[in-house]
C-alpha cells in the first residue's frame, strides 16, 4: 500500500512531527479510504470557489503545524452555509499561529466512529474501534487488537462494544453499513502494519459511518521520533 | 533448548554451599535436594572442603560426572566465569538464583552473563529468581523444605516473573487440590523466556495446562507470544501484574490515551484466544477448570440443586458472565420427573435451574446431572451440591464424578469446603471433576472454558 508519494508526505512531515490533515487525507486517499471532497484554500476565493463546485454546506479548519488539536484552540467550523460565512471564517482563522491555508471540504454526515492506531512497545502495531467524538476519552467504549486484522476481529469489536446498537440502527436511526466498515478497518490495519516504523499513532476521528459509506471526516497522523 | 534436563536432572551441582553458613540459600538447595528428591547432588565451593561427610568440589569442572543442572547462588559478579565452567563441561543448563544484575544497576554485569550464553546456547533461568519446581524431580528454591506448601503433582504448569507469586499459587494449588507439573520463577529472564517455555511446554508430556505471572514483556515480545498462543494445542491462563495505567503520561493521541499497557494486553490475550485470569482467585479456579477440561465451550449451563436459593443466586452470576441457562424442553423435564423419587417428584422444579428440593436423594442428584450431561442443549453441568442434607451421602461426590467419565461433558461442583465434607469433595476432585468453595468460583471455572479459544 506504501508508494513513494506516501512516503514524500511522510518524509516533508518529520520536522512538523505529525502530518498535516490535508496530506493525512491525502495519504488515506492514496491507500483507498474514504474521505471528503476537499481542498487546501490559499485565500477566500479559493475557499468560495471549492464550495460552489461541491456545494454547501462545508467544514473549514484552520491548517497550522503548530495547531495539532484544533477545536482546542476554535479552528473548525462545521455547518458554513454561505460564501460570506467562509470568507469571514478565511479572515479569522488566517490569523492564528503559523497559518498556513484553510483547509475546507464537503461536510459528510454519519454515525461517529473512532478509528485508530498506534505502535505498542510490547504488541508492535495496534487498532482501535469505537464510539467516536469529542466524548471518546470519557465514554470510553472502544475495542483494540493486534493488527492486522481478519473480518471476524472487526464483528467481535463491533459486538463489544455498548454502543453495538446505536451501529446496528437504533430506533430509526440508519444502520452503519458492516460490511463497508469491515473492509475500511481492515484496509486500515494493514496499512499500520505497514507504517510500523514511521508513525506512533493514529487518530481517524471521527470517522463518518452511513448505509453506504465510511468516510474519514478528521485524521491526524502522529511520527515516531526519530 | 532442552529444558527437560532442567526440569528433570540426574545429577546437579549447587554453586556456593557454604561451610559455615547452613542457612545460606545455597545450603538449603543444596539439602533439600539431597534428602528428598531423586538426583544426585553435588556441592561447589572454590574452598573445597567436607560439608556433612561430602566432598565440596573447587569447581564445576573438578565433579567426576557431567551436570544436568547447575543452580548458582553466588555474588553476582563471579556467576559469568562458572557459568563459562559450565559450559565447557557441557552441563545441560543453569538457574542462577543470584540477584543484583540489571534489577540493581548491574547492567555490565548482565551483558558479560549474556556474551558467555549466547555463543553456546546455553539455556539459564534467571537471574533474581528461585529457579525450578519440579514435584519428584527437583527443587531450587532456596526456601526451606519445611516452609514450603507442596501442591501435589498433576498437569498444570506455572510460570512466573515474581518469585512469591510462584509460591503463593502453590499454596493455594495445595489447598484446593490442583496438581503442578513445574513451576518455573524466570526472574529477569535474561535468557530463558516466556517464549522459550511455551514452546517446550507445548511438547511437554506432563503439562496439559500452562499458567503464566506476567509483569510486562520485551519490545515486540508480546507479539511473538500472542502469535505463538494462537496456534497452542493446550490452554493458556495469563494473569497481569501492573494493571494500573500510568494516567497522566501526556500522550498526544486519543487512541494512545485509551489504549494504554494494560488494555492492549488485555485485548490482545482475548483476541489470540488465552484465558486472562484478573486476580489470583481467577487464576486457581481457571486452572483448577481447565486442567480437568482442556476443551473450549459455548457457555450454556445446566444447573442441579437443591435449594431455589443457589439456583437463582447461580443464574445471577452466569447472567453477568455472559453464560447461558436455557430452559429445559418439556419432554427433558417429563423424563426427569418420572425417573426422580418419589418423595421429590411432585415437588422438583425442572424448567433449569433443576431444584431437587431439601428431600433430594444421591440418585436424585445423579439422575439429573446424567440427564443434563446428555442434553445436545448444555455445554456444562454445574452441581450445586448441599452436603447438610438428611438424604446426601459421602458417596455423592465420586458417584456424580462417574457421569464425566461416561456421558464425557464437563461437571463442575461446588460444595462448602469443611472438614466434614472432605469425602464428598475429594470424592469430586481425585475423580478429576473441579469443586469450587463458592457459587462464585464454581461459575469462574465453567467461564474459563467459555474464555479458552484457540483459533
Amino acid at each position: 500500500m506504501l508508494n513513494k508519494e506516501i512516503l514524500g508526505i511522510i518524509k516533508n512531515s518529520r520536522k512538523t512531527g505529525w502530518v498535516l490533515e490535508p496530506d493525512a487525507k491525502k495519504i488515506f486517499r492514496i491507500a483507498g479510504l474514504d474521505v471528503p471532497e476537499y481542498t487546501l484554500a490559499a485565500g477566500a476565493d479559493d475557499a468560495v470557489s471549492f464550495a460552489g463546485k461541491t456545494g454547501y454546506p462545508v467544514v473549514a479548519k484552520v491548517v497550522s503545524p503548530e495547531i495539532l488539536h484544533k477545536s482546542d484552540v476554535g479552528g473548525v467550523e462545521i455547518g458554513i452555509r454561505d460564501d460570506d460565512r467562509l470568507k469571514e471564517i478565511f479572515n479569522r482563522f488566517s490569523k492564528m499561529d503559523g497559518f498556513t491555508g484553510l483547509f475546507v471540504e464537503e461536510q459528510v454526515e454519519g454515525t461517529e466512529l473512532i478509528v485508530g492506531a498506534k505502535i505498542d512497545k510490547q504488541f508492535g502495531p495496534v487498532v482501535l474501534l469505537g464510539i467516536g467524538g469529542i466524548g471518546v476519552e470519557i465514554y470510553n467504549d472502544t475495542a483494540v487488537r493486534m493488527a492486522p486484522v481478519e473480518k471476524k476481529d472487526v464483528k467481535s469489536m463491533i459486538d463489544e462494544l455498548k454502543a453495538k446498537k446505536i451501529i446496528e440502527g437504533f430506533r430509526g436511526s440508519v444502520p452503519v453499513n458492516i460490511e463497508i466498515l469491515s473492509r475500511m478497518f481492515i484496509k486500515f490495519s494493514e496499512l499500520t502494519v505497514e507504517l510500523e516504523n514511521k508513525i506512533e499513532s493514529i487518530d481517524l476521528n471521527p470517522v463518518m459511518c452511513t448505509g453506504s459509506r465510511c468516510i474519514i471526516a478528521d485524521a491526524r497522523i502522529i511520527l515516531k521520533h526519530q | 533448548m532442552d529444558f527437560l534436563k532442567l526440569f528433570e536432572p540426574k545429577t546437579i551441582a549447587v554453586v556456593g554451599v557454604s561451610l559455615t553458613n547452613d542457612r545460606h540459600p545455597a545450603n538449603v538447595i543444596y539439602n533439600k535436594n539431597y534428602f528428598r528428591y531423586p538426583v544426585k547432588v553435588y556441592a561447589v565451593n572454590p574452598k573445597g572442603g567436607i560439608y556433612y561427610k561430602e566432598k565440596v568440589y573447587k569447581s564445576i569442572k573438578d565433579i567426576p560426572e557431567k551436570i544436568d543442572l547447575a543452580i548458582i547462588a553466588i555474588r553476582a559478579e563471579y556467576v559469568p566465569a562458572v557459568l563459562s565452567e559450565c559450559i565447557e563441561c557441557w552441563v545441560g543448563g543453569a538457574a542462577v538464583i543470584s540477584g543484583g544484575f540489571a534489577e540493581s544497576g548491574r547492567g555490565d554485569l548482565k551483558k558479560k552473563l549474556l556474551e558467555v550464553v549466547k555463543k553456546a546456547d546455553f539455556p539459564i533461568i534467571g537471574p533474581n529468581c528461585l529457579g525450578i519446581y519440579s514435584p519428584d524431580s527437583v527443587d531450587s528454591f532456596f526456601l526451606p523444605s519445611e516452609r514450603m506448601v507442596r501442591p501435589e503433582s498433576g498437569n498444570v504448569a506455572i510460570v512466573s516473573q515474581s518469585g512469591g507469586i510462584l509460591v503463593d499459587q502453590m499454596v493455594k494449588f495445595a489447598g484446593q487440590g490442583v496438581g503442578l507439573s513445574r513451576a518455573i520463577s524466570i526472574g529477569n529472564k535474561a535468557v530463558v523466556n516466556e517464549l522459550d517455555l511455551l514452546t517446550f511446554f507445548a511438547r511437554d508430556d506432563k503439562t496439559d495446562v500452562i499458567a503464566f505471572y506476567i509483569e510486562g514483556f520485551g519490545p515486540g515480545e508480546g507479539r511473538e507470544f500472542a502469535q505463538i498462543a494462537n496456534r497452542f494445542p493446550k490452554p493458556i491462563i495469563v494473569m497481569k501484574g501492573g494493571q494500573s495505567e500510568a494516567g497522566s503520561r501526556a500522550v498526544l493521541s486519543h487512541t494512545a490515551s485509551i489504549a494504554g499497557d494494560y488494555t492492549v494486553f488485555s485485548s490482545i490475550m482475548r483476541q489470540f484466544g488465552l484465558v486472562e485470569a484478573k486476580n489470583e482467585y481467577e487464576m486457581i479456579s481457571f486452572c483448577e477448570s481447565l486442567s480437568c477440561y482442556p476443551k473450549p465451550i459455548n457457555g450454556r449451563v445446566g444447573i442441579v440443586t437443591a435449594s431455589g436459593g443457589h439456583g437463582a443466586i447461580a443464574v445471577d452470576i452466569c447472567d453477568r458472565s455472559g453464560l447461558e441457562v436455557p430452559l429445559l424442553p418439556k419432554k427433558t423435564q417429563k423424563r426427569i420427573r418420572e425417573r426422580l423419587s418419589a418423595s421429590i417428584q411432585p415437588i422438583a422444579s425442572l424448567g433449569n435451574p433443576i431444584d431437587l428440593t431439601g428431600s433430594a436423594r444421591d440418585d436424585d442428584f445423579i439422575i439429573a446431572t446424567s440427564e443434563l450431561s446428555k442434553l445436545e442443549e448444555i455445554d456444562c453441568v454445574l452441581v450445586l451440591l448441599l452436603p447438610y442434607l438428611p438424604e446426601v451421602t459421602t458417596d455423592v461426590g465420586a458417584r456424580i464424578s462417574q457421569l464425566y467419565q461416561e456421558i464425557r461433558k464437563p461437571i463442575v461442583a461446588y460444595v462448602p469446603h469443611v472438614e466434614k465434607y472432605r469425602m464428598i469433595i475429594e470424592g469430586f476432585q481425585l475423580n478429576n471433576v473441579p469443586v469450587a468453595r463458592s457459587i462464585d468460583g464454581a461459575i469462574l471455572m465453567v467461564e474459563a472454558m467459555k474464555r479458552y479459544n484457540p483459533c
